[in-house]
This record gives structure tokens, C-alpha cells and sequence, in this order.
């Protein structure tokens, strides 16, 4: 996407005050930081003013900039600090704030044995099984959502993940995996009660 | 079919599934589904999980959004909105 070279550039005209160069982050960075915040937060209202802080916090704290991570990593951090500040208030119904309390390393072992990995295309598409992954995301204990957000849907790499987070490649990894576990075997319960749904009304 | 395999297995099945299990392990995982219907099933609905939510579309700022975001930022007069 965008290499060292031209990061750095951009980092020093922010830090020398150059407004068009703030524009210019905020046409590349916004949209993944808004993705993030929207599918931690589940509120597009929220997710937006989650975008404006973190580029207000970036310009305004440029100085402390560091380059090792790159400017993508830092703004995701800046982002997730400001998500985690909203998920932590009270009363918030729409995601699960759940944290973890069992032992960390613990893999559940899968329940759910319906195979549904091969069923027609159409099945998958329906706006109620579109529904459902996005509702069984929003259920996911939040540090395994954040973890399969970035990994899985922005595609970044354990060790971005784990910069972001502030945690080791070793929790990432391991949050990944309890993620996709937890998401299969939701999705599986929906497809087994849908199959089974249909089969009775025939 | 033995347990102690598919308890054993199923921590490493994410890193197999992204191609990042050493050569051992994946040849284990192999010998294991050959045998065990169960954790095919297993991993057949693991990999469809992440290629579902790969798929789905992924969510945008839309103008209104975008237009805002600069305003906050004191930078309207660079805004360009985005032809569709």
C-alpha cells in the first residue's frame, strides 16, 4: 500500500503543520479506522466520532510519533485506545463487553457438529444469514472481536495485531483461533436450526 | 477415531487453516481427517466461517460522514467529495 518512504514524508509535513498533508491522511487512514471502530462498536454514530477523535489525537500527538510501527499501526492504536474508552462506559446494550475471565489459552472444544460448509451459495447470501455473522461478531467478547476484526477482515498481520493491541504474536494468535471457534459454531447452530426449520415445513 | 487426537489438533487448526503450521503438523492434522469425520466437519466449517466474513461488503463513511469528519478537523477546504 503505501511504503516507508512516502509514511515518513507524510508524518514530517503533518508535524510541520501542513493541513493539506492532514487531508491527505485522513483520504488513506479513515476508511479502515472507521471499520474498526464501527464493527468494535456496532454504532455508526459512534464508530464516526471514534474516526474524529483519533485524527484529532494524531495530529495534536504527531510529536510522540514513533516510526517503528508505521503510521497505519500507530492511528489503529490511537483508534482502538478511543473504542476501548466508549466499550468501557456503562450501559452500552448494542456489543458485547464481555471480558475474558476463563484461562486465556482455553480452546473449547466444538459442539456443534452439523455440516453446513457446503451448502448452496444462495443460503449463504439471504439478508437473515448476512444478519446473523454480523450479530454473532457483535456477541464475540470484545478482545476476541478485535482481534478477528483485524486479522480477518482488515487483514493485518499477527504482528501489527499484536502492536495494536498492546498484546504478544502468542495472544493474538490464540484470540484468533477462540474467535473463529466461536464464530463457527454459532453460525453452525443457525444453519443446523434453518436446515432443520425447512425440513419440518415441507 | 480417537479423542486424544482431536483435542490434541483442534489448537493448532487456525494456523493450519492459514497455512502457517509447520510441515509436522500439518501432515498430522492430514493423517488425523483421513480418520476423524468429525473434525473434517470441524475444519470444513472453520474455513467457511473466515471466508464468509472475508466476503462480506465491507462498510463505508458515506458523504455526509466524510464531510463532517473534515469539518471536525478544521480542514472543509480540502474535502473533494467522491464521485460514485
Amino acid at each position: 500500500m503505501n511504503d516507508h518512504a512516502t509514511e515518513q514524508s507524510l508524518s514530517e509535513r503533518i508535524r510541520a503543520g501542513d493541513k493539506a498533508a492532514c487531508a491527505e491522511c485522513i483520504e488513506i487512514h479513515s476508511p479502515a479506522i472507521y471499520r474498526l471502530a464501527l464493527r468494535m462498536l456496532g454504532n455508526q454514530a459512534e464508530a464516526e466520532d471514534v474516526t474524529q477523535e483519533t485524527f484529532l489525537n494524531a495530529f495534536k500527538s504527531i510529536d510522540t510519533f514513533e516510526w517503528r510501527a508505521g503510521l497505519q499501526t500507530w492511528l489503529h492504536r490511537i483508534a482502538y485506545n478511543n473504542v476501548l474508552m466508549r466499550l468501557r462506559k456503562p450501559r452500552r446494550e448494542t456489543v458485547s463487553v464481555q471480558v475474558l475471565t476463563e484461562n486465556e489459552g482455553l480452546i473449547e472444544t466444538p459442539r456443534q457438529l452439523f455440516d453446513w460448509c457446503c451448502l448452496p451459495e444462495a443460503e449463504y447470501a439471504t439478508t437473515e444469514a448476512r444478519a446473523e455473522l454480523a450479530r454473532a461478531l457483535n456477541d464475540l467478547p470484545e478482545k476476541l472481536r478485535a482481534v478477528f476484526v483485524l486479522r480477518d477482515l482488515e487483514e493485518h498481520s499477527t504482528e501489527e495485531t499484536a502492536t495494536i493491541l498492546a498484546i504478544s504474536t502468542e495472544a493474538v494468535k490464540t484470540r484468533l483461533h477462540r474467535a473463529r471457534l466461536a464464530l463457527r459454531e454459532r453460525l453452525a447452530d443457525y444453519y443446523a436450526e434453518r436446515i432443520n426449520r425447512r425440513e419440518e415445513t415441507k | 477415531m480417537e479423542q486424544h487426537d482431536c483435542r490434541h489438533l483442534l489448537g493448532d487448526l487456525s494456523e493450519y487453516l492459514d497455512g502457517d503450521a509447520s510441515a509436522a503438523v500439518c501432515a498430522e492434522i492430514e493423517r488425523h481427517l483421513a480418520d476423524c469425520a468429525k473434525c473434517r466437519v470441524v475444519v470444513d466449517t472453520l474455513r467457511k466461517t473466515v471466508l464468509l466474513y472475508h466476503d462480506q461488503p465491507k462498510p463505508e463513511l458515506d458523504e455526509n460522514a466524510r464531510a463532517r469528519l473534515y469539518r471536525a478537523l478544521d480542514l472543509q477546504n480540502f474535502f473533494a467529495p467522491k464521485s460514485q
